[in-house]
C-alpha cells in the first residue's frame, strides 16, 4: 500500500529507533503525551513500545472522542432510537459503548433500527432511500470529523431533506490539551500532536503550548515511522532546550490547515458555552452545536432531547486514565469488572481507548518473553 | 448421567448476539451451559470445542459434526449459503482428521421465500457435495411464519471416517511446533461485508468457500506423524481459532505479522474500515500445527496442491506468554492478538 | 480520532457535490472531495480519506523527503555534511 508500507519499513524503523536511543539522555526520564487516541491505538498495534528505550514513557491523552462522551449523551441518543419512526445511525466505534440501558448494539439486538455507517454521507443516503422514516446521525469526533458532518448538513439543506437530523457531539482538541496542562498532577515533557485533526486546524493553534507552557509539540502521523520520527524531533528539541511547534506529518498537514473545512465548520457550527467531558468535567467553549439556521437538522431541537446527566460508577477511574494520571492497569476495575466484554467505561470499548488498547494488545505480554522477541534490527 | 448434578456456570440472564459470534461469549455459553448439562463426565474432556466429535462404533473410528448457517445476503460473490452449508461441514470433518462420508441437512424456511431461491441453494448444495465427494443422504424441512426467520437458515450434520495415522489433540502441541495456514485470510468475511452494501465499498473479491479436504489430505500424507492440530478459522477468524488452541494447551503462539498472507483488496478494506484481517471469517482455509520435523514438508505439500499455492508458515509455538497469541513485526514490535467479543465492527477513530 | 487512509482518485463522478471514486489497493469507494474544493484534486492524485471525505492531498515530494531523511539517520555526521555540501539529499530510491 502506497504511502503506508514505506512508513513500516523494518530497516528504517531500526535506524530511527537507534537514533532515539542515541538522543535519549540515559539519566533522564521522558514523559511524552500522545494526545490523539489514534496514536494510542497505533502505538499498541505496531508494538512501538518494544522499540523505545525504557526511559521514554508515553502517556495517553484524552483525544478519544468516544471515551470522553458522557454516558448521558448516549442515553439521549438511544432515546431517539426507541422511536419507531427513527433510524439511528452511528459509526461502528459507538456501537458497544454502554449507556444506562444498554449499548446501541444491544438496542439493535432487541429489534430497534440501529445502523452502522462509515460516513455521514451514508446516513444522508439512508434518509433519501427511506423517505417515510427519520434518520438520526449520532455525530462524534474532533475537528477531523466535524467538517464532514458540516458538509453533510449543508447538503441536507441544499436538497431540502426533511427526514434527516444530526445529534452533534463534536468536541475540539485545544480545550482538552489545556485541561491536561492545567491539571496539577501532570508532569509532561512534550506532546505528540494529533496528525489528522491538524489537517483541518493546521499547526498554529498549538503555538501557545510552546510559547506559554514551554513544551515542545510535534504534529505527527500515524505510521510507525511517523511516530518514531515525531519522537526523534521531540527529543532533539528537548536536548537543544527548544520549545516549538513542529510538523512531522508534512505530507498531509498544511501549516495553515484546511480553509474550506474550517469555513464549512464555521458556517454550520458554533461553540457551545460549555460541554461535559467524561473525566474532565465541564469545559467551556469545547464542543460544537449546530447553528440556528440549521435547527431543523439538529436532532436535539427536532426531538426536544431531555439532556440526561448520568454519572459514571464511583469506582470507575475513567477520568484519571483519560488525563493520563493513571495507567489503565491502575484503575481498580481494570480487567475485573471492566473488560472489553463487559465494559464499564468507554475507554474499554473504543479501539483507541487506552484501556481497550492496553487490555487487547498489551497486558498479557510477560516482560520476560520480550527479551527473546525484540531482536533489534 | 448419574452422579452429582452438573454445575451450570453460565450466569448471564439472557442470550445476546455475542453468544453466537464464535468468540469469548460463545465459549462461555458452551463451557458454562452446554458442556455441564450435555456431556458425559466420563468422556475425555479434551477438545470439546473442536470441530467434530470422535466416536467409536463397533471398531469404526468416526467423526460427527454439525453446523448451522445464517448469512445475509444469501448469495454473494464466490458462493451462497448452500455452498457454505456443505463446505462448512465437510471442512469441520476434514480438519478433525476425518474423511467426510455423509451429510444430512435441515432447511428452516421463511414463508414467502420464492421457490427459485430455494432451488438455487439446493443446486448449489448438490454441486458442492459432488465436488467434495460427500453424499447428502437425508434432511428435514420446516417453514415458519414470515418475519420469524431471515429467509433461510440451513443446518448440516456430517459423518466422517477418521483418517488412519492421524491423532489430533491440542494437548499434543509443543513449543517449537510450527503454525501453517492454507492460503490468504479474510476473503469471505470482507466479501460478505461488502455484499451487504451498507458501506458502499467495491472490490474484486470473492468468498473463499471450498472444500479443504484435498489440502488436508496433502498435509496428512506429508506430515501425519507430526500433525498436532487443525482448525478451520470461520467466524472470529484466525485470531479466535489460535486463541482457542492456546487456551486449551496453555502455551503461546508467536505469529509473524508479515508472513500472514492477505490479499491486497482484503488489506485495503481492512485498513479503510479499521479491521484486523486476523479477526475476519474464512470459509475455505485451515490452520495446521505441525512439529518441526515435518513442517517444511507439510508446507511444500500444501503449496504443490491445487488451491494451496499461497499457503504459508505463519508462526511458532512457544512457552510464553502463557495462553496468548502474539503477533510480532520484523522490527521487533509485538502485540497480543485476542479473541473478539462479538463480530468485528468498522471504526473511524 | 482518527482513522484516515491514503487513496488514489481513479474517477471523478460529479461536480455538485464534488464526488470522486478513490481506490485503496483495489477497494473503491465514493469519496466526497468537497473539503478540498479550494484546490480540487484530479484523477491520479492521492488524498487522505476519513469517513468518506478527502481531508488533504498527499504530497509525494514530502513523503520522499521524509524517507530520505530517515534512511540516512545514523550515518557518519561528516559524511552527511559532505553530502549536503554537494547539494544532494541522499540516494534516490523509487
Amino acid at each position: 500500500m502506497k504511502f503506508v508500507d514505506e512508513f513500516r519499513d523494518p530497516e528504517v524503523i531500526g535506524r530511527t529507533a537507534e537514533e532515539i536511543r542515541r538522543l535519549a539522555d540515559p539519566g533522564r526520564h521522558y514523559r511524552l503525551m500522545e494526545v490523539c487516541g489514534g496514536h494510542t491505538h497505533a502505538i499498541y498495534r505496531f508494538g512501538l513500545k518494544d522499540v523505545l528505550p525504557a526511559n521514554i514513557e508515553l502517556i495517553h491523552g484524552p483525544g478519544c472522542p468516544v471515551c470522553v462522551l458522557p454516558m448521558g449523551r448516549i442515553d439521549d441518543g438511544l432515546a431517539l432510537a426507541r422511536r419507531p419512526d427513527v433510524i439511528f445511525s452511528a459509526f461502528g466505534d459507538m456501537m458497544r459503548v454502554p449507556g444506562a440501558h444498554g449499548s446501541p448494539l444491544e438496542h439493535k439486538a432487541k429489534g430497534l433500527d440501529v445502523r452502522i455507517v462509515y460516513s455521514p454521507s451514508d446516513a444522508l443516503k439512508l434518509a433519501r432511500t427511506n423517505p417515510d422514516r427519520h434518520v438520526v446521525f449520532f455525530a462524534i469526533g474532533f475537528e477531523t470529523t466535524a467538517p464532514s458532518t458540516a458538509l453533510t448538513l449543508l447538503r441536507a439543506r441544499a436538497e431540502g431533506l426533511e427526514n434527516f437530523s444530526v445529534f452533534c457531539n463534536h468536541v475540539t482538541i485545544i480545550p482538552a490539551i489545556r485541561a491536561i496542562l492545567d491539571s496539577p498532577d501532570m508532569r509532561l515533557d512534550g506532546f505528540i500532536g494529533p496528525g489528522h485533526v491538524s489537517t483541518v486546524i493546521g499547526c498554529r493553534p498549538y503555538e501557545w503550548i510552546a510559547r506559554d507552557e514551554g513544551k515542545p509539540i510535534v504534529v505527527t502521523g500515524f505510521e510507525p515511522l511517523d511516530l518514531l520520527q515525531g519522537i526523534v524531533m521531540l527529543l532533539r528539541q528537548l536536548k537543544e532546550g527548544r520549545a516549538e511547534v513542529e510538523n512531522q506529518y508534512t505530507r498531509v498537514v498544511p501549516w495553515e490547515g484546511n480553509r474550506a473545512a474550517l469555513r464549512a465548520m464555521a458556517e454550520v457550527f458554533q461553540l457551545r458555552p460549555y460541554f461535559e467531558w467524561r473525566g474532565l468535567g465541564f469545559i467551556s467553549q469545547s464542543a460544537l452545536r449546530i447553528r440556528d439556521e440549521f435547527a431543523q437538522w439538529d436532532a436535539e431541537r427536532v426531538f426536544s432531547v431531555a439532556g440526561v446527566r448520568v454519572t459514571d460508577p464511583k469506582a470507575a477511574q475513567c477520568g484519571e486514565v483519560l488525563k493520563g494520571v493513571l495507567k489503565p492497569v491502575q484503575c481498580k476495575l481494570f480487567g475485573r469488572e471492566c473488560t472489553p466484554e463487559h465494559p464499564v467505561g468507554a475507554l474499554m470499548v473504543s479501539s483507541e481507548g487506552s484501556c481497550a488498547a492496553y487490555f487487547n494488545y498489551e497486558h498479557r505480554k510477560a516482560s520476560a518473553s520480550m527479551t527473546s522477541l525484540a531482536a533489534p534490527v | 448421567m448419574d452422579g452429582a448434578s452438573p454445575k451450570v456456570r453460565f450466569r448471564e440472564p439472557q442470550i445476546e448476539m455475542a453468544h453466537g459470534a464464535g468468540g469469548k461469549a460463545s465459549r462461555r455459553l458452551v463451557e458454562g451451559l452446554f458442556v455441564p448439562l450435555l456431556y458425559d463426565p466420563a468422556r475425555p474432556p479434551a477438545d470439546r470445542l473442536g470441530d467434530a466429535a470422535s466416536l467409536e462404533v463397533d471398531g469404526a473410528r468416526l467423526a460427527l459434526t454439525t453446523d448451522s448457517f445464517v448469512v445475509t445476503p444469501l448469495r454473494f460473490p464466490g458462493g451462497s449459503i448452500g455452498e457454505l452449508a456443505v463446505n462448512g461441514t465437510v471442512n469441520d470433518l476434514a480438519v478433525s482428521g476425518a474423511t467426510p462420508v455423509a451429510i444430512v441437512t435441515t432447511f428452516l424456511l421463511e414463508a414467502g421465500l420464492p421457490t427459485s431461491e430455494l432451488e438455487a441453494e439446493v443446486r448449489a448444495m448438490a454441486e458442492a457435495a459432488r465436488r467434495a465427494g460427500v453424499a447428502i443422504v437425508g434432511g428435514d424441512t420446516k417453514v415458519v411464519e414470515h418475519g420469524k426467520t431471515d429467509r433461510m437458515y440451513l443446518t448440516t450434520t456430517g459423518l466422517g471416517r477418521r483418517m488412519p495415522g492421524v491423532s489430533l489433540a491440542s494437548a499434543s502441541v509443543r513449543p517449537g511446533d510450527k503454525v501453517l495456514v492454507s492460503g490468504p485470510i479474510g476473503d469471505h468475511g470482507i466479501t460478505i461485508l461488502l455484499a451487504r452494501g451498507e458501506l458502499d465499498l467495491e472490490a474484486d473479491l470473492r468468498s473463499d468457500t471450498r472444500s479443504v479436504l484435498p489440502l488436508v489430505q496433502a498435509v496428512v500424507a506429508a506430515a501425519a506423524p507430526s500433525l498436532r492440530w487443525m482448525r478451520d478459522p470461520t467466524r472470529g477468524g484466525v485470531a479466535t481459532s489460535l486463541n482457542e488452541l492456546v487456551l486449551e494447551c496453555g502455551l503461546a503462539i508467536h505469529l509473524e505479522e508479515e508472513a500472514v498472507p492477505v490479499r491486497d483488496e482484503v488489506r485495503g478494506a481492512c485498513e479503510l474500515l479499521g479491521l484486523d484481517p486476523l479477526h475476519i471469517a474464512n470459509e475455505g482455509q485451515f490452520l495446521a500445527v505441525v512439529g518441526p520435523d515435518h513442517a517444511e514438508a507439510a508446507l511444500r505439500a500444501l503449496r504443490a496442491a491445487p488451491g494451496g499455492e499461497a499457503a504459508a508458515l505463519i508462526g511458532e509455538v512457544h512457552q510464553q506468554p502463557a495462553a496468548a497469541v502474539l503477533a510480532t513485526t520484523r522490527y521487533g514490535g509485538s502485540r497480543i492478538v485476542d479473541m473478539l467479543v462479538g463480530d468485528p465492527l468498522p471504526r473511524i477513530c | 480520532m482518527c482513522l484516515a487512509i491514503p487513496g488514489k482518485i481513479v474517477e471523478l463522478v460529479s461536480e455538485q457535490p464534488n464526488l470522486g471514486v478513490v481506490e485503496v489497493t483495489g477497494v473503491r469507494r465514493r469519496v466526497d472531495l468537497g473539503l478540498l474544493q479550494d484546490d480540487l484534486p484530479g484523477v491520479g492524485d492521492w488524498v487522505l480519506i476519513h469517513v468518506g471525505f478527502a481531508m488533504s492531498r498527499i504530497s509525494q515530494h514530502e513523503a520522499e523527503d521524509q524517507m530520505r531523511i530517515l534512511r540516512v539517520l545514523g550515518e557518519d555526521q561528516a559524511a552527511m555534511e559532505e553530502v549536503r555540501g554537494y547539494g544532494l539529499d541522499g540516494k534516490d530510491e523509487a
